[in-house]
């Protein structure tokens, strides 16, 4: 099918754009497009009017300090992935983005823009989620920073309002105590994952686990984020530290059946991701407190 | 908004330029016209195939500015101003087939053809990247792109004959 009609602007500054916004309320806001054009194809979404932002300037960068790295609504993940003071500050970032779709999606489709598609079966919503990270939304009203957590209320709605653009997001450095890990299980590479675990764990100068927090993508309805730190009251990883980790992350999910898996077997798989995850995120984080680049 | 403003919104069309394979091409096009379509119907390169029309199967793949993008998913009136390259651009000037297309043609990579030129364009822009990938690396190029046919193998083989080529023609 072909997108319904719908009126055209490309504003080359973002006031342009938030006064465009404002006047219109059923307007679409169009970055990389890699989701709402198949949207409009699909006529999923029939938009009066979309705002093409791909020409703001000021919209398209990436920066990163000691503090964390920040990103533009015209961030590709692309450019992201391969920035190497931002994988420096926050390793996960491009850790996580070698797996949002394939290369071909990613050279088109920002980064921001899966954000605050806030598809639970993506990503980069989740690993906002889990490194604590905002985003910061324009409108013509003023600008306002949104937390990660505040972020996801529903599947596929984020609590951004109408006439409000998503301008930057930002996530902290990661700690120098602290590694990263994020794995998942596709039909094919590049493919929506059947389940997707991310970790951030933190070790003692002795290299025990202090903390363990994971993310989990396609078995929530929205981005979610578990707390597994007292499944490693011993700050060992023994098999029945990881396994009790395990059953604390699949007694937190909420996986639903679908044409690809059963929940019970994407349960299955979180548990399985969990203790891996956690083991190599783990490893990361003794790297890392030695001086050794993960 | 009233019924007259929705048809007057129908109707509207963009000039938009675009340099395809080296020419430069004015099309006048609505606002919701896919860049494959104004590959295929406006400028009448029908090289580009398309497949599934929602970014999923890569036949429609072309490079923009030189990077692999399903131009299924990329509006025309966005790709103003852009450099297209599409699977009729891989020919030498000569008219003799590009590395990729002999390698295709000597290892069998088609059967159907359908999704051939998404599968081209992709692994000559994988092959710049990459210029001596291994089978694993090969069969992660060709990772976003369907063959209905089924003939994996033989594209893999295809992609390693193609780096092969290229080496040859560019002695390192």
């Amino acid at each position: 099918m072909k997108p319904a009609p719908f009126s055209y602007l490309r504003p080359t500054t973002l006031a342009e754009a938030l006064a465009a916004y404002a006047d219109n309320a059923d307007a679409k806001v169009l970055a990389g497009g890699q989701s709402l054009v198949p949207l409009l194809s699909m006529r999923l979404a029939a938009p009066d009017m979309l705002i093409d932002i791909n020409r703001i300037a000021e919209l398209d960068f990436v920066r990163a300090d000691e503090n964390g790295v920040t990103f533009g609504a015209l961030a590709r993940h692309a450019v992201l992935e391969k920035d190497e003071t931002a994988r420096r500050a926050q390793p996960l970032l491009s850790k996580a983005l070698r797996l949002v779709a394939h290369p071909t999606i990613r050279n088109q489709g920002t980064t921001l823009g899966s954000i605050v598609h806030a598809d639970a079966a993506a990503e980069m919503p989740m690993v906002l989620v889990l490194l604590g990270g905002t985003v910061t939304a324009e409108s013509a009203r003023g600008s306002r920073t949104i937390s990660a957590g505040d972020l996801y209320v529903g599947p596929l709605e984020s609590s951004l309002e109408s006439g409000e653009i998503a301008t930057q997001a930002w996530v902290p450095a990661l700690a120098a105590d602290t590694g990263t890990a994020i794995d998942e299980v596709s039909r094919r590479h590049g493919d929506y994952a059947l389940c997707g675990v991310a970790a951030l764990v933190g070790v003692g100068q002795d290299g025990a686990v202090r903390s363990a927090r994971a993310g989990y993508l396609s078995v929530t309805e929205t981005p979610a984020t578990v707390d597994l730190s007292e499944a490693f009251g011993d700050g060992t990883l023994s098999p029945a530290n990881l396994a009790a980790a395990a059953d604390i992350a699949m007694a937190a999910i909420d996986p639903e059946t679908d044409i690809h898996a059963t929940a019970d077997y994407r349960r299955h798989l979180a548990g399985v991701l969990t203790r891996r995850v956690i083991a190599a995120a783990h490893g990361d984080a003794l790297a890392r407190t030695k001086g050794v680049a993960a | 908004m009233t019924e007259q403003t929705t048809e007057a919104v129908a109707e509207e069309l963009h000039d938009v330029r675009l340099t395809v394979n080296g020419a430069s091409y004015d099309v006048r096009v609505p606002a919701r016209r896919l860049l494959s379509d104004a590959l295929r119907h406006d400028i009448g390169l029908t090289g580009t195939h398309v497949g599934c029309e929602h970014g999923v199967c890569g036949a429609c793949t072309i490079l923009l500015d030189g990077a692999p993008t399903r131009s299924c998913l990329l509006l025309t009136v966005s790709a103003d101003g852009r450099e297209v390259t599409t699977v009729e651009g891989l020919t030498e000037r000569d008219g003799s087939l590009g590395p990729v297309q002999q390698a295709f043609k000597d290892c069998h990579g088609l059967q159907c053809g359908f999704c051939t030129p998404g599968f081209l364009t992709t692994i000559t822009a994988g092959l710049r990247d990459n210029p001596d990938p291994s089978e694993a690396e090969a069969r992660d190029m060709i990772g976003g792109n369907l063959c209905r046919c089924t003939g994996y193998a033989n594209i893999v083989a295809a992609v390693l004959r193609a780096a092969e080529l290229g080496a040859e023609a560019e002695p390192a």
